[in-house]
């Protein structure tokens, strides 16, 4: 297995989707704005300044007013994309998110860059790990997290269409291309990646490409593992949930996140309610330790043994 | 018209707000009559003498914003939207009763007029900063106006926004400080000083003026646009009493959120004639 940190032939960083997905959007609506708190480089947004530098708001290292600045644009009838590092604009800004986005409900896009483990040694305080607990509870943003540099430039085209408030949550690390005939990005519904009757794997964003190597090794163990990308986390796809549950009866969540709240979190409370079946939720249990990135995914099963371990577990809990 | 006239219509304006915000805690014995009378007289300021607006289009492209940030201050907020038109006098006796559009905050969502959502200190500020900045791209010439209570002050999101504001130089963009100098506890200055206001807000690239905040004359010297705009932002400076009209409610952190008992309610409404 690739690691997921590496440069690597056939994988891309889906940064340079997102940004070539809004210029191209921005040359076509002058409403299309950009919001960044000196986050012009780590956002690959060089480019969009240099096109449109008007349209290019850069308030500075200043979350909060970050978001605020978001929703009086939008409410000005500007279409602005507030793009940050994951960890500084959904945790420093949380309450903006809350009250000035989500409750207020305005045509605000968010876009979390570098999200979970992507800043590897820099430690917790960097990691994005907890923002889809902390955006889920808000029910009208739409989060999404794509799982390639496809699915980055649909779900940022869709969000420029879309009128509401949505999270986009990109990597920096890149990822491969997945191989799906006939794809169609569709908020709110997941993207069968692969069929199988035995267990079935739930990802979303950087793990999705996890989850398609680890069920090719569960076939040659005979087993078949039905893959779904779940790139929208809000709203959850029950209805994708609730047939995975009832044709595998074993599920295992795979996410670049904390295991709490997040994906594996969405699944749980869904399928303890209507469908109980065995879940399994391979992510980080809290706070990691210093390591990289590639150190950490190892180290919590962010592999495809990892996932493959979980899948035996699950399967083994559905017949007990 | 004629400033004494527009001048007699903003106090007449103002009188009635108090008297059905007054009347609104009341029946509901929930609000936070004391910075509603505060900061009465500033926005019957701007709603009757110096804002443009179409109650009947509220979501006019050009339409001059306000915002209250002291989202608290519902009864100020509420009247002066009815006053102009926004929705029926009937509304306002729902204030605060089960699925009201008059949230104890305002919320956009329920109310026309309502630019955005308040409540948490120190987001009018970043909002109105952006709507400004969004008139500034497509060289609009709507003004936007925050309202903030001076204790809000003390939240850092105000002076994030302060510093872009005065970077950018949006001289449609209005502050006004309810400067009443209490907040919930106790004296803003006792509390996390603030003083000298004014200063500050120069030193953050604005242009910055005080005034008596119910003295309608002053305020609207002071919120009217000169010829020719302005080329900083604007921070207005408006002392303030808290309970202004009520003598028994004037410069009491209690009135902050207190509520009237049928005697005090009588004593009001006999004062405010």
């Amino acid at each position: 297995m690739a690691a997921p940190g590496a440069k690597q032939e056939g994988f891309y960083d889906c940064r340079d989707a997102w940004a070539k997905t809004l210029e191209d959007l921005a040359q076509q609506d002058p409403r299309i704005v950009a919001v960044v708190n000196d986050s012009v480089g780590s956002s690959k947004l060089g480019g969009f300044q240099k096109k449109f530098p008007d349209r290019l708001i850069n308030v500075g290292i200043a979350e909060q007013n970050m978001v605020g600045v978001g929703a009086g644009l939008a409410n000005g009838g500007r279409i602005p994309f507030v793009s940050a590092a994951a960890c500084f604009l959904t945790a420093r800004a949380l309450e903006q998110v809350k009250a000035d986005v989500a409750y207020a409900n305005f045509n605000v896009k968010l876009v979390g860059q570098s999200s979970g483990v992507a800043y590897g040694e820099l430690g917790p305080t960097h990691h994005s790990i907890e923002d889809f607990a902390w955006l889920r509870p808000l029910s009208n943003i739409t989060v999404v997290a794509p799982a390639d540099s496809w699915e980055t430039a649909e779900a940022i085209k869709w969000a420029a269409a879309h009128e509401g408030p949505v999270y986009i949550r990109l990597s920096r690390m890149p990822v491969p291309d997945l191989q799906v005939v006939d794809r169609k990005f569709r908020p709110g519904k997941a993207e069968l990646v692969r069929d199988g009757g035995d267990v079935t794997l739930i990802a979303c964003g950087t793990t999705v490409h996890l989850a398609v190597d680890a069920a090719g090794a569960l076939q040659r163990e005979g087993i078949t593992a039905r893959v779904l990308n779940m790139a929208t986390i809000n709203p959850l796809d029950e209805t994708a949930v609730a047939a995975a549950a009832d044709d595998t009866g074993a599920i295992v969540t795979i996410e670049e996140a904390g295991i709490r709240g997040g994906l594996g979190g969405a699944v749980a409370e869904f399928t303890s309610s209507h469908v109980p079946v065995p879940v399994e939720r391979v992510g980080f249990p809290g706070f990691v330790p210093t390591g990289s990135v590639d150190w950490l995914f190892q180290q919590f099963g962010l592999t495809s043994p990892g996932i493959v371990d979980a899948a035996r577990r699950a399967i083994v809990r559905k017949r007990a | 018209m004629l400033k004494n006239d527009t001048v007699n219509t903003i106090r007449e304006k103002a009188l009635w707000m108090r008297r059905k915000a007054f009347t609104m805690v009341f029946d509901a014995q929930l609000g936070h009559p004391g910075g509603d009378f505060s900061a009465i007289d500033i926005i019957a300021t701007l709603y009757f003498g110096v804002m443009r607006y179409d109650a009947s289009r509220p979501e006019m492209a050009d339409r001059d914003r306000f915002i209250m940030s002291k989202g608290h201050a519902t009864g100020a907020l509420y009247t002066a939207l009815c006053a102009a038109g926004y929705y029926p006098e009937d509304w306002l006796a729902t204030y605060m009763q089960p699925n009201s559009r008059l949230n104890g905050h305002p919320n956009r969502n329920y109310l026309p007029g309502v630019e955005t959502n308040t409540g948490p200190l120190g987001h009018g500020m970043p909002v109105g900063l952006g709507i400004a900045i969004a008139g500034q791209l497509i060289d609009s010439n709507y003004r936007t106006f925050v309202l903030t209570g001076d204790g809000e002050l003390q939240e850092g999101s105000n002076w994030e926004a302060a510093m872009t504001a005065g970077n950018r130089k949006l001289g449609k963009f209005t502050l006004i400080v309810d400067r009443n100098r209490l907040q919930q506890g106790m004296g803003t200055e006792e509390t996390n000083g603030l003083d000298p206001l004014d200063d500050k807000f120069r030193a953050f690239g604005w242009d910055a003026t005080v005034v008596d905040g119910h003295d309608v004359a002053a305020l609207l010297d002071a919120l009217t646009e000169p010829p020719g705009g302005r080329s900083k932002p604007l921070c207005v400076i408006a002392n303030t009493i808290k309970g202004k009209g009520v003598s028994f409610m004037e410069n009491k952190a209690s009135w902050h959120h207190g509520v009237p008992n049928a005697e005090q309610y009588g004593q009001a409404m006999e004062e405010l004639v």
